[in-house]
C-alpha cells in the first residue's frame, strides 16, 4: 500500500529510536579494536568481535524496523522521494571513493613512475645523483626496490568474471521487470540467479587472489601495482559481497512478499547499488587488467 | 502495528532523549553543545601552543608533545569545532527555513552525530594510553598528515585515521540527509530561488563534502596500508610517491576551508539583513557565488603544494585557478556591503560579529590572494604568515560567523535574550584581542619564522610574546560567550519573543521561541 | 619600488610597532635578497601588500562610511533595493570585479609567471651540490669535488633547556655550514632520507621539498658574500625545529682554499679509519657524535622516549610500572635496550643500516667509520651499560664492507 499521504499532507518522523547510537557505538569497538590489532595489541579482537556483533544486531534491527513501517505503510510519496534521493547521493559518495582509488592508479601509473625513472638512465641530467639508478618506466611495476612478479591475465578468469557480473546485471533487471508485471516467481528466480552469479563470481575472485598470492608472487607488498591492484579488487570484491548480502535480504523479503508492482523501493535501492557495482568492475577490468 | 506512531508533541524525558534522538531541532542542539565544547578543547590545546611560544625556550611542552598539541589542535578546531557546530545550525535551522516538519533522514541523521563523540575519543585516546606506558601519544604529524613521516608515526596515528574515516562517514551521511532535506522536504511553493541564502549555502557545502570527505577516506585506508600491510602508495622504493598523499589531502583539504566558510557566509545576510531593516542584497548573486566557489574549489588544491617540486606549468595553471575564487568571494563582500548599504543599522552583538567577519575575513581573504601567487609562495609557505592567514580565515571568517549565529538565534533556541552588555564585551575584546595574537605572526612570518616549531630563534621572540599575551586574552574573553549560552540554556534572562529581532524575516521567525517540539507539521504557506 | 615600500610600510602594520619605524622595517621586511629570485619575490611581494592594503583600506573604509551614515538613529528610513537596476548601476556593480581581474591577473599574475619559469630553469649552471634532508641534520655533497659532510646543529643542549644565556644565533648555528661561491650558477640537488624535508634560506628566495626516492632541484646565484640562515620548513618529527641551515657565501678564491682544505680532512678521515684508538678516546669522541646524531632520538640521557625510541641505557624510564611494561614489551609496543649490551656486530650493523620500516636511520653514508665505532663505544660504556668494550673503526669498515 503506497501513497496515504499525499504530496502535501505531512511527513513521517521516526519516533526516537536506539539503533543509530548504538551503531555508532559498534563502530567506535570496531575502530578501537582494528587500531590495536594493527599495532599488534592482541587485546584488540575483543572490542573489534563487540562492535562487530553489535554491528550486525543493529542492521537487523534498525532495517527490520524500516520493513516493518513500510509494510504498515507510512511512508507515502514523499518518503519514497526522500529514500531515493539518500540512496543516490550514498551512491554518489561511493562513485568518489572509487573514483579516487582509480586516481590513485592513474597518478602512480602516469606519473609517479614515469617522474622516478626521469631520474635514471643516461639521457637523465639527474642520473649521477639517482638513489635508483637503473630504473626505468614500466608497467606492470613493483617500483624501483621491488620484487619481480607475475601478473593475472585479463582473458582468463577475469574476463569470465565481466561475463559474470554482466549477466548479474542483466537478471536483476529481469527480475525488477518481473515485479513491475506482478510475476513474482520470475522476480525470486531472478533475484536467486543474480544472487548465484554473485557468488560465482566471489569464489572465482577468491581464488584468483589466490593464485596471485601463491603462484605469480603477486601481493599487497608488490609496489605500487600490487598494491593498486589489490586495494581496487580488494575493495569492489568487498561491494559485491555487501551487494550479495543486500540481495539475499531482498530475497528473503520477496518470498515474505513484500514489495508491490508500485512500491518496492528496497528493490530499487540494492538494484542500484548492483549496477553501480556492475559499472565499476568494468572499469576495473579495463584499467586494472586489460590496459 | 501499534508500535510505529507518529511521535509525541512532546520531548521524551531523560537521557534517551538525546540518544535516541530523531527530532531536528534536538540532534542539532546536541551537535552545537558538542561543537562549542569542542572549540573549548581546541582552544585550550591553542593556549597550551602559545604558551609553549611565549618565550624561545621549552618549558611547556616537549618537541613530541608539541606537534601532537598542533596536530589535535587542527583537527579538533575544524573537525570536531567548527564543522559540528555549522551542522547544528543546519540541522536546527534548515527544516523550520523551508517549513519542513523535520529532516528527511531522521535516524540517519542522529547517527551522524553520535559517529562524532567516538571520533574526538579515538583522537585523544593514545594520550590515555600514555600515561599508563602504552604508546607515545597521539597523531604528531600536524593535521596534513604527510607521509612519509604519517607512515612513520606511533601507534596514535592509527587511532586519528580511524577517528578521521569515521567523521568522514558522519559528514557523509549528514551530507546526504542534508540535500536530500533541501531538494525534498521544502514546502509547496518554496522553490529553489526562494530558499534562504542560509540554506543554499549549506546546500553546496554539503555537495562539496560527498564530492571530496570519501577521498580523504580513501586516502587514509592506503596510509593504514602503508603502515601496516606492506603496500608502497606513498613510498618510492615502490614505485609510489609521498606527493600523492599531499594531492589526496588537498582535494579533500582545499573544498574542506570552503565548508567551513560557506557556511557562515550564508548566515551573514540574514543577520546583515536583520539589523539594517533591508532585504538581502543580491540574493541571486550570492547563490550562483555559492555554486562557483563550489565548483572552483575543487580544482585548485595544489596551490598547497607550489614547494613540493611540481612541475612549472601545474604551479601555473593552480596559481591562475586559484586567483580566480577572489572574483565570486569578492561577489559575496559586495553583496554584504549592498544589504547594509543605506538601511537602518542597530549594532547588537550578533551585527557586531557580523561586520566583524567582514572585516576579518577580509584580511583572510586577501592574504590568501597573496598565498596564492606561485612565486611568493616559496617566501611564505610554512611560515607564520600562513599561519596568521589561515586564522584569519577560519576564526576571522567561519568563527566570527557562527558566534554571530549563535547570539542571533540563541534567543530563537533557547526563548531567552543573553545578556547584550556581556555580548559587546566579548565582541570587542574578540575583536581586540584576535588582532593583537595573529597580526604579529603575519610579521613573523615575513621575518622568516617557520610553522610548527616549538622553539624558535631569538630574532622571533617579541613577535610571539605580543601574539601569546593576545592568545591569552583572545582565550579568556570566549568565556563570556560560554556564559551567555549557558545562562540562556538554564532559562535565565528576558523572554525573547517569536520575532526576536525587529527586523527579522523568515519561517523560523513566524514561531515562538523557543519553538514547539515539531513545527510545520503541516506546511506553511509561502507567498 | 621605493615609494611602494613605503605606501605598504604605512598600511599593514601601524598598529603594532608605532614607535621603533626604522626598528620596525627590518622587523616586517624579508630578510634582505641576495639573488635574483629572491629580488623577484621580494618585488611581487610589495606589490602585493600595496594592493592588498589598497583594497582593505577601500573596503573597510566602505564599509565603516556605511556604519557612521546608515546606522539607525541617523537614517530611521531603510532602502529596499535588492540588486543593481538599469544598465548604469549593472556596470557599477560589475566595475570592481573588472578591476579585481586585472589585479589578480594582470598585475600580479604576470611578474609571478616570470618568476615562477626562472625558478625552474636549473640549466647553465657551473657547479652542482647535492642537498639531503635527514632526521634531523643536512648532509651535504659537492659530487665533483668528492666531498661531503653533515651539517648539525650546534646549539649547545644547554641553551636549548635555558641552562645557559642563549647565543645571538641560537638555533640558527651549525658545526658545519654549506659553503658556496658568489656569483656562480649553482644548482642543488634535493634528496631525503627519510621523511619530507624543506630546504629554505629566506635570503636566496627559494624553498623546495626534499622528498625521499625522488629528486628536486632548485638554484642559486648569490651575488653578496656573507652568512646566510635558514630552516628546514616542512614537519618532519620531533627535531624539525632543530636542523637549521647555514650558508657561508665566499668568492671563489676563498671557496677554493676552503675547497683544498676540505679535501685534506677528507683523505686524512679516510686515512683515519684503520688506526686504532683507545677507549678514552673514543668514548670522548663518541658522546660528541651521539650528541649530535643521536641525542634527537634516544635523547641526551639515553632513556629514550617511551614508544617511539628505544633507551640505549639499560634500565627503561617506567622502572614503576615494570610488570606492565614487560607485559606490554611481549606485545611489540616497547622495547627496551638489549641490542647495546649484545653482540656487537648487530650493534654495528643497526647503526650502518639503520632499522628498515623503524625511523631509526642509516649513519653509513653520514658517519665516518671512526664516528660509528666511537659512537658505538661511548653507547657500550656510558649509561650504566659497562660492557668495558672498544669497538674500532676496522670492525666497522669490515662489517661495512661485508668482509
Ligand atoms: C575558511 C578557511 C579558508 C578560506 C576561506 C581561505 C581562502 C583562501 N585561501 Fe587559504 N588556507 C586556509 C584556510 C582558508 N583559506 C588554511 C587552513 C590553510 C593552511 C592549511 C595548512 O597548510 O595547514 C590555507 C592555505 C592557503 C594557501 C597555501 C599556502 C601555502 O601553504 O603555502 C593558499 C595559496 O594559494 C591559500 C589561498 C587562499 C585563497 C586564494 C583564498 C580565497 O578564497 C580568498 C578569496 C577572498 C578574497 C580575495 C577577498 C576578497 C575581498 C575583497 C576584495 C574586499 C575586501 C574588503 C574588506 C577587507 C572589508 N590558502
Ligand atoms: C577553526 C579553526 C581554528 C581556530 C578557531 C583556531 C584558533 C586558534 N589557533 Fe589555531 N590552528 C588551526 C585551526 C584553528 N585555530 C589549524 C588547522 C592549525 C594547523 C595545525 C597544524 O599545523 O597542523 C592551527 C595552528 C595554530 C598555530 C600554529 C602552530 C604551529 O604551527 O606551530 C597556532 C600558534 O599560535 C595557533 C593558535 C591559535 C590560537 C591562539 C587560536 C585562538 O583563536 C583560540 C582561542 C581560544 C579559545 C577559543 C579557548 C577559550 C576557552 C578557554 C581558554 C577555556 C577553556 C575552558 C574549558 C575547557 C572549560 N593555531
Ligand atoms: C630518527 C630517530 C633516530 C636517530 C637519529 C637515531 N635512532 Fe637509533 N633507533 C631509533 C628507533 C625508532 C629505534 C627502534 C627501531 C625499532 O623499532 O626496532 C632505534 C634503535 C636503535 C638501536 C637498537 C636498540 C634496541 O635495543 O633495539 C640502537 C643501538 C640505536 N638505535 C643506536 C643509534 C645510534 C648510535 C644513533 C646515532 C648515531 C641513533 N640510534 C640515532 C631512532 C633513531
Ligand atoms: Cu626537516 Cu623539518
Ligand atoms: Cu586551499
Amino acid at each position: 500500500m503506497s501513497a496515504v499521504t499525499d504530496e502535501h499532507g505531512h511527513y513521517f518522523v521516526p519516533e526516537p529510536s536506539p539503533y543509530p547510537v548504538l551503531l555508532a557505538g559498534a563502530l567506535f569497538l570496531v575502530g578501537l579494536g582494528a587500531a590495536l590489532l594493527v599495532n599488534s595489541f592482541a587485546l584488540g579482537w575483543a572490542p573489534l568481535a563487540a562492535g562487530g556483533g553489535l554491528t550486525v544486531y543493529v542492521l537487523f534491527g534498525w532495517f527490520g524496523r524500516v520493513v516493518g513501517e513500510t509494510r504498515a505503510g507510512v511512508y507515502g510519496l514523499k518518503e519514497d522521494r526522500a529514500f531515493r534521493w539518500g540512496m543516490m547521493w550514498f551512491i554518489t559518495s561511493e562513485v568518489v571513493f572509487f573514483a579516487s582509488l582509480f586516481g590513485v592508479l592513474f597518478y602512480e601509473r602516469n606519473i609517479a613512475i614515469p617522474w622516478l625513472a626521469s631520474f635514471s638512465g643516461p639521457h637523465s641530467p639527474l642520473s649521477a645523483y639517482a638513489p635508483w639508478p637503473a630504473f626505468h618506466v614500466a608497467w606492470p611495476s613493483s617500483g624501483p626496490a621491488g620484487k619481480p612478479f607475475g601478473i593475472v591475465s585479463p582473458w582468463g578468469i577475469p574476463a569470465l568474471n565481466t561475463l559474470i557480473l554482466l549477466s548479474s546485471g542483466a537478471t536483476v533487471t529481469w527480475a525488477h521487470a518481473g515485479l513491475r508485471a506482478g510475476n513474482r516467481t520470475r522476480l525470486k528466480l531472478g533475484l536467486a540467479l543474480t544472487i548465484l552469479l554473485g557468488v560465482t563470481f566471489l569464489a572465482f575472485q577468491a581464488r584468483e587472489f589466490a593464485h596471485a598470492y601463491d603462484e605469480l608472487g603477486l601481493t599487497l607488498h608488490s609496489g605500487v601495482y600490487g598494491a593498486t591492484f589489490f586495494i581496487l579488487t580488494g575493495f569492489h570484491g568487498l561491494h559485491v559481497t555487501v551487494g550479495t548480502i543486500m540481495l539475499s535480504a531482498i530475497l528473503v523479503r520477496a518470498f515474505k512478499g513484500d514489495f508491490t508492482p508500485q512500491d518496492h523501493f528496497g528493490f530499487e535501492a540494492v538494484s542500484w547499488y548492483w549496477h553501480f557495482v556492475d559499472v565499476v568492475w568494468l572499469l576495473l577490468f579495463v584499467f586494472v587488467y586489460w590496459l | 502495528m501499534s508500535a510505529i506512531e507518529h511521535p509525541a508533541d512532546a520531548p521524551p524525558s531523560g537521557i534517551t532523549r538525546w540518544l535516541y534522538a530523531t527530532n531536528h531541532k534536538d540532534i542539532g542542539k546536541m551537535y552545537l553543545v558538542f561543537g562549542i565544547a569542542m572549540f573549548l578543547v581546541g582552544g585550550l590545546l591553542a593556549e597550551l601552543i602559545r604558551a609553549e611560544l611565549l618565550t624561545p625556550t621549552m618549558r611547556v611542552l616537549s618537541p613530541e608533545a608539541y606537534n601532537q598539541v598542533i596536530t589535535v589542535h587542527g583537527l579538533v578546531m575544524v573537525f570536531g569545532a567548527l564543522m559540528p557546530i555549522t551542522a547544528g545550525l543546519a540541522n536546527y535551522l534548515i527544516p523550520m527555513m523551508i517549513g519542513a516538519p523535520d529532516m528527511a533522514l531522521p535516524r540517519l541523521n542522529n547517527w551522524g552525530f553520535w559517529l562524532l563523540p567516538p571520533a574526538a575519543l579515538l583522537l585523544v585516546m593514545p594520550w590515555g594510553l600514555k600515561l599508563i606506558g602504552i604508546g607515545n601519544g597521539t597523531l604528531d604529524t600536524g593535521w596534513t598528515m604527510y607521509a612519509p613521516l604519517s607512515i612513520q608515526s606511533g601507534p596514535g596515528a592509527d587511532f586519528a585515521f580511524i577517528a578521521v574515516l569515521l567523521l568522514g562517514l558522519s559528514s557523509t551521511m549528514a551530507s546526504i540527509n542534508i540535500i536530500v532535506t533541501i531538494l525534498n522536504q521544502r514546502a509547496p511553493g518554496m522553490t529553489m530561488l526562494k530558499v534562504p541564502v542560509f540554506v543554499w549555502s549549506w546546500l553546496i557545502t554539503a555537495l562539496l563534502l560527498v564530492a571530496v570527505f570519501p577521498a580523504l577516506m580513501a586516502g587514509v585506508i592506503m596510509l593504514i596500508g602503508d603502515r601496516h600491510f606492506g603496500t608502497h602508495f606513498f613510498s618510492a622504493a615502490g614505485g609510489g610517491d609521498p606527493v600523492l598523499w599531499e594531492h589526496i589531502f588537498w582535494f579533500f583539504g582545499h573544498p574542506e576551508v570552503y565548508v567551513l566558510l560557506l557556511p557562515s557566509a550564508g548566515i551573514l545576510p540574514h543577520i546583515l539583513a536583520t539589523f539594517a531593516r533591508k532585504p538581502i542584497y543580491g540574493y541571486k548573486a550570492q547563490v550562483y557565488s555559492f555554486c562557483v566557489i563550489g565548483v572552483l574549489s575543487i580544482v585548485v588544491w595544489a596551490h598547497h603544494m607550489f614547494t613540493s617540486g611540481m612541475p612549472p606549468a601545474a604551479n601555473i595553471y593552480f596559481m591562475l585557478s586559484t586567483m580566480a575564487i577572489s572574483v565570486p568571494v569578492a561577489v559575496l563582500f559586495f553583496c554584504w556591503f549592498g544589504t547594509v548599504w543605506r538601511g537602518a543599522m542597530t549594532f547588537e552583538t550578533p551585527m557586531l560579529f557580523a561586520l566583524g567577519y567582514i572585516v576579518l575575513f577580509g584580511i583572510g581573504g586577501l592574504t590568501g590572494l597573496v598565498l596564492s601567487d606561485a612565486a611568493a609562495d616559496q617566501q611564505y609557505h610554512n611560515t607564520y604568515f600562513l599561519v596568521a592567514h589561515f586564522h584569519y580565515a577560519l576564526f576571522g571568517g567561519p568563527v566570527m560567523g557562527v558566534i554571530a549565529g549563535i547570539y542571533y538565534y540563541l534567543p530563537k533556541v533557547t526563548g531567552r535574550m543573553y545578556s547584550e552588555t556581556l555580548g559587546r564585551w566579548h565582541f570587542w575584546l574578540t575583536l581586540i584581542a584576535f588582532n593583537v595574537t595573529f597580526i604579529p605572526q603575519f610579521l613573523a612570518g615575513i621575518a622568516g619564522m617557520p610553522r610548527r616549531i616549538p622553539d624558535y630563534a631569538l630574532q622571533f621572540w617579541h613577535f610571539n610574546l605580543v601574539s601569546s599575551v593576545g592568545a591569552f586574552v583572545l582565550g579568556a574573553s570566549q568565556l563570556l560567550l560560554v556564559y551567555n549560552i549557558v545562562r540562556a540554556m538554564r532559562g535565565d534572562g528576558e523572554q525573547a519573543s517569536g520575532r526576536v529581532w525587529e527586523g527579522a524575516r523568515g519561517l523560523e521567525f513566524t514561531l515562538p521561541s523557543p519553538p514547539p517540539f515539531h513545527t510545520f507539521t503541516t506546511p506553511p504557506v509561502i507567498e | 619600488m621605493s615609494k611602494a615600500r613605503v605606501l605598504s610600510a604605512g598600511g599593514a602594520i601601524p598598529v603594532l610597532l608605532g614607535p621603533a619605524w626604522a626598528h620596525a622595517r627590518a622587523f616586517y621586511d624579508f630578510q634582505a635578497p641576495v639573488t635574483p629570485i629572491a629580488r623577484d619575490i621580494l618585488f611581487i611581494h610589495d606589490l602585493f601588500l600595496v594592493i592588498i592594503t589598497a583594497l582593505f583600506l577601500i573596503g573597510t573604509g566602505t564599509l565603516l562610511y556605511s556604519v557612521y551614515a546608515h546606522r539607525y538613529r541617523r537614517n530611521g528610513i531603510p532602502a529596499t533595493f535588492t540588486g543593481p537596476v538599469g544598465r548604469k548601476q549593472w556596470f557599477w556593480a560589475s566595475f570592481p570585479f573588472a578591476v579585481l581581474l586585472v589585479l589578480d591577473y594582470g598585475v600580479l599574475g604576470i611578474p609571478a609567471l616570470h618568476s615562477i619559469l626562472a625558478l625552474a630553469n636549473t640549466s647553465g649552471s657551473a657547479m652542482t651540490v647535492k642537498v639531503t634532508g635527514h632526521q634531523w641534520n643536512w648532509q651535504y655533497e659537492y659530487p665533483a669535488y668528492g666531498i661531503g659532510f653533515t651539517s648539525t646543529l650546534s646549539t649547545p643542549q644547554d641553551q636549548i633547556a635555558d641552562e645557559a644565556p642563549k647565543d645571538k644565533h641560537f638555533l640558527l648555528e651549525v658545526d658545519h655550514p654549506l659553503v658556496l661561491p658568489t656569483h656562480e650558477k649553482i644548482r642543488i640537488i634535493l634528496a631525503s632520507a627519510d621523511v619530507i624535508h624543506a630546504f629554505w634560506v629566506p635570503a636566496f628566495g627559494i624553498k623546495q621539498d626534499a622528498v625521499p626516492g625522488y629528486l628536486r632541484q632548485t638554484w642559486v646565484e648569490i651575488d653578496k658574500p656573507g652568512t646566510y640562515r635558514g630552516q628546514c620548513a616542512e614537519l618532519c618529527g620531533v627535531g624539525h625545529a632543530f636542523m637549521p641551515i647555514v650558508v657561508r657565501a665566499v668568492d671563489q678564491v676563498a671557496f677554493n682554499q676552503w675547497l683544498s682544505r676540505e679535501q685534506a680532512v677528507a683523505a686524512a678521515q679516510r686515512a683515519a679509519s684503520g688506526i686504532a684508538y683507545t677507549r678514552g678516546q673514543l668514548v670522548t669522541a663518541g658522546r660528541k657524535v651521539f650528541d649530535a646524531y643521536c641525542a634527537a632520538c634516544h635523547q641526551p640521557n639515553g632513556l629514550g622516549l617511551a614508544g617511539a625510541f628505544p633507551p640505549i641505557a639499560g634500565g627503561h624510564p617506567f622502572a614503576a610500572a615494570a610488570p606492565m611494561i614487560a607485559a606490554l614489551r611481549a606485545r611489540g609496543f616497547y622495547r627496551a635496550g638489549d641490542i647495546v649490551v649484545g653482540p656487537i656486530a648487530n650493534h654495528i650493523r643497526i647503526v650502518l643500516h639503520g632499522i628498515p620500516g623503524t625511523p631509526m636511520p642509516s649513519f653509513a653514508s653520514q658517519l665516518s667509520a671512526a664516528d660509528i665505532a666511537a659512537v658505538i663505544t661511548y653507547e657500550r660504556n656510558d649509561f650504566g651499560n659497562h660492557t668495558g668494550e672498544t669497538v674500532e673503526p676496522s670492525q666497522v669498515l669490515a662489517i661495512k664492507t661485508g668482509h
